[in-house]
């Protein structure tokens, strides 16, 4: 018999009480983790990775119930805790990094104090001595001038570096198993790639057993050396990145890889049975939008009488022909949201001319675009799909919005019929018409939010993100929907993404932006095969990748 | 409609309680209601032969200073009370939900002047306000329900200025607008019914105060005037007799108030879990 792992989850089995009675989350769940190793638990939202993450912790809540199975770490059982078990083990024996670090960290406690907390709860150093260590663990982190980052409060950090002080704040006591659930979610590439570099570091060098939870299947091949795949509660694949990669056999598994973009595929790769597109769309030298020396300044309040002004999008110019799919990339905060604001006239410009259509628009302020008819030539998808639907309105209701408004239709029937064609267009199912927002999914909110964007027929949509809160194997039908969309109502996107195989594979131009400027731009393939700008290069390089054949 | 039902019966099982407060709410509106028909007694009628006498079986809650019995003068004092604390408490969420809604979607000196007003009145010792209104415009139960309408505004504009300000960014606000929504209808018709929940709770609160502030204001001589039957006037006419041991003429209008109160109290909680559309499966 093989000798038992550092972590070892044996046959696992959990359940959730809910109102609608007990639903099984975990069926049957092992894995097993090695010291110095990490392991990739992969899966879309609800397999129930971050379940079992938990559950090693009992941080599951009161609804849940293990019903079958053990979780052995060390030789101590952690499926049956008793609470002073677990109070000396969290964050000592085993530390957590949650997704997101800006919500991880108390607000009103500094970052000394976060640190200070830890260290004396688990007796790692006396009152006087935290300082020091504290100051050591964010060296370890890489953080630069810490005495500076140490006073600092959360809120004053950026999301990287708020990370960071997690990441420290967990290793703070040593811990023996680091638990990393979706650790840079929401986080820029660049900044990824250095916090993932980090945990892999001091994986290596404090012999620590790490479990990375991620839905990136690029992150986990890239960092782990196994791979557990989970699908609804349950482990469909498990083994070597090599393997899994290669020679995957499982159904879902496959699906997965296929779905994940990367520098080679092409959209009718991303599923098995593409949508049939009929792409009869020629693009032609017609311009449907120009933007020209297009610049924004927000006025940022310092103090009593003195404002700063902020300048967030700096003279940039670019335009759309009228069928083109236009790609904007760059990192938070490079003003490529205020852009799409700006054309979808959610927003005023501070200078500079927006051109649609042959018309100036820039010059109509938001508020009066309103009762503009050219409201329903430009429509938006918002970047989060749950957000971007009233919670008190139904599918329905938020399909019939701007018909009503724009399309000024108030015959009922008329409403009804054209929702319907619209459902039928986004393929969503005609009986999903009267729930309400949360009792879908985020595909099924995707597809609202589009339907929504294209029922008043406009001729540019500009996609803000709209795939960025979505599962990988859902991500890949929305963009051939999208795509198909594109070519049936000759539709012409700006495409806002800060995934840039996606904007390869969606879009013919891009345009790569950094502190408000756009720094490179001409066709995909000519910007990603050869990026001649550095930032370009830095961002094309901090994409975490799988290839087969690099293997 | 009928999935509204479902979930309404649904958050009302759920807590044993809430079913005791739906209950007692439903007895109070139900004696406001038809409490005038139901009582065995006139309860203006005085009968100086069988003044104060303690609880029996004919009177239940005893007779009064001038024969007259207590227990339907308590019954009939519901419509009086609830309807005044209902009015108030209507006419200041009106106000007050619009007022607040507008400063913190508009900003700016909207929001300035109004948060200014909202700072003034509650600066005042609310009840003391209260009977200076009352004081100054006259003693009649369209002014009770003024002041206690006015001195209730300041709550409702900070619970909906709030609300309505942290929603007025989200992404359904701005889909709203790009759909062709005006300024105040995206206001009105998508973000104001999504701040229903807490002011729900507000609204439940509130009528129980308002209660006791009608209740109050009588109490001191600055409200409802007898012979009127007002649970305020019965707990003071009965305050003089407490000392010479007729226990009955203050402890019943009392205890029917203060039951009255915990009702709304109890009731606030299920009444935002009914308008909130994530409690729905």
């Amino acid at each position: 018999m093989q000798a038992r792992s550092f972590l070892d989850i044996n046959r696992l089995s959990l359940e959730f009480k809910t109102r609608n009675g007990v639903v099984p989350v975990l069926d049957n769940v092992s894995m097993q983790l090695n010291k110095g190793e990490i392991l990739g638990v992969v899966g879309e939202s609800g397999s129930g990775k971050s379940v079992t993450a938990y559950s090693i912790l009992n941080l599951n809540g009161n609804a849940s119930t293990i019903t079958a199975g053990s979780i052995n770490f060390d030789g101590l059982l952690l499926h049956k805790p008793s609470s002073s078990l677990l109070r000396d083990i969290r964050g000592r024996e085993i530390s957590i990094i949650f997704q997101n670090p800006m919500s991880t960290l108390n607000p009103i406690r500094s970052v000394r104090d976060h640190l200070k907390d830890m260290l004396t709860a688990h007796a790692q150093s006396t009152q006087a001595g935290a300082e020091k260590k504290s100051l050591a663990l964010l060296e370890q982190v890489k953080i630069r001038d810490p005495e500076r980052v140490l006073d600092a409060y959360p809120y004053e950090l950026s999301g990287g570096m708020c990370q960071r002080v997690v990441i420290a704040l967990a290793l703070a006591c040593s811990p023996r198993l680091l638990i990393a659930d979706e650790p840079t979610t929401g986080l820029d590439v660049t900044t990824q790639k250095a916090i993932m570099t980090l945990i892999r570091e001091l994986a290596l060098k404090h012999d620590v057993a790490v479990m990375l939870i991620t839905h990136d299947l690029g992150m986990a091949a890239e960092y782990c050396k196994n791979i557990v795949v989970m699908e609804k509660g349950k482990v469909v694949e498990k083994g070597s990145v090599e393997k899994l990669f290669k020679a995957p056999e499982h159904a879902y598994t496959k699906k997965l890889i296929a779905a994940t973009p990367t520098a080679q595929s092409e959209l009718d790769d991303l599923t098995p049975d593409p949508m049939l597109i009929a792409k009869r769309l020629q693009i032609t030298d017609d311009k449907i939008l120009e933007v020209n020396n297009l610049h924004k300044l927000y006025g940022v309040k310092k103090g009593f009488s003195k404002k700063e002004t902020f300048h967030a999008v700096k003279g940039v110019s670019f335009s759309i022909k009228r069928g083109e799919c236009v790609g904007l990339v760059g990192e938070s905060g490079c003003g490529k949201s205020t852009i799409s604001r700006m054309v979808a006239k959610l927003d005023d410009l501070s200078d500079g001319h927006i051109i649609f259509d042959g018309e100036d628009i820039g010059s109509i302020k938001a508020k009066d675009f309103i009762n503009s008819n050219m409201r329903k030539d430009i429509q938006m998808v918002f970047q989060d799909p749950s957000g971007s639907l009233n919670p008190r309105h139904t599918v329905f209701d938020a399909i019939v919005e701007p018909l009503k408004h724009l399309e000024k239709i108030s015959d009922k029937k008329a409403l009804h019929k054209r929702v319907l064609e619209l459902c039928q267009q986004v393929d969503l199912d005609a009986n999903l018409i009267t729930r309400l927002p949360h009792q879908l999914s985020g595909g099924q909110k995707a597809r609202v939010g589009i339907a929504r964007a294209i029922a008043v027929n406009p001729k540019l949509v500009i996609l803000d993100e709209p795939t960025s809160a979505l599962d990988v194997s859902v991500q890949a039908i929305v963009l051939q929907l999208l795509e198909k969309l594109r070519h049936e109502l000759g539709l012409s996107y700006l495409f806002v993404s800060h995934d840039l195989n996606v904007v390869r594979l969606f879009c013919q131009r891009v345009l790569v932006m950094c502190n408000g400027e756009i720094v490179e731009h001409g066709e995909v393939n000519d910007v990603f095969n050869m990026p001649t700008n550095k930032y370009t290069q830095a961002l094309l390089d901090a994409i975490p990748h799988f290839s087969v054949n690099n293997l | 409609m009928k999935n509204w039902f479902r979930h309404t019966i649904y958050i009302f099982s759920e807590n044993p309680v809430s079913i005791f407060a739906v209950i007692l709410f439903l007895l109070y509106v139900t004696m406001a209601l038809v409490g005038h028909w139901l009582v065995p007694y006139d309860p203006y009628l005085t009968n100086t032969d069988i003044a104060l006498q303690p609880p029996s079986v004919s009177h239940w809650f005893g007779t009064d200073h001038l024969g007259r019995d207590v227990f339907s003068r308590v019954v009939i004092a519901t419509r009086m009370d609830l309807g005044i604390a209902f009015s108030a408490v209507a006419l200041s969420a009106l106000v007050g939900c619009t007022l607040g809604s507008l400063a913190g979607y508009f900003g700016g000196w909207a929001d300035q002047i109004i948060g200014r007003f909202t700072d003034i009145v509650m600066a005042f010792p609310l009840f003391v306000l209260a009977m200076g209104l009352v004081a100054a415009m006259g003693n009649t139960v369209e002014n009770i329900i003024y002041a206690t309408a006015l001195i209730n505004i300041p709550f409702y504009i900070r619970v909906s200025r709030s609300e309505v300000s942290v929603r007025r960014n989200l992404p359904y606000v701005q889909a709203a607008l790009q759909s062709g929504n005006s300024h105040f209808r995206a206001l009105a018709m998508h973000i104001f019914p999504n701040t229903l929940p807490p002011l729900m709770v507000q609204l439940s609160l509130n009528s129980g105060w308002a209660i006791l502030n009608a209740a109050g204001l009588s109490f001191i001589g600055l409200g409802v005037k007898p012979p009127e039957a007002e649970w305020g006037i019965m707990v003071a006419e009965g305050a003089n007799y407490m000392i010479s041991g007729e226990w009955w003429l203050v402890l019943f209008p009392g205890l029917v108030l203060m039951m009255a109160v915990f009702c709304f109290n109890l009731l606030g909680d299920s009444l935002r879990d009914i308008v909130d559309p994530l409690r729905r499966t």
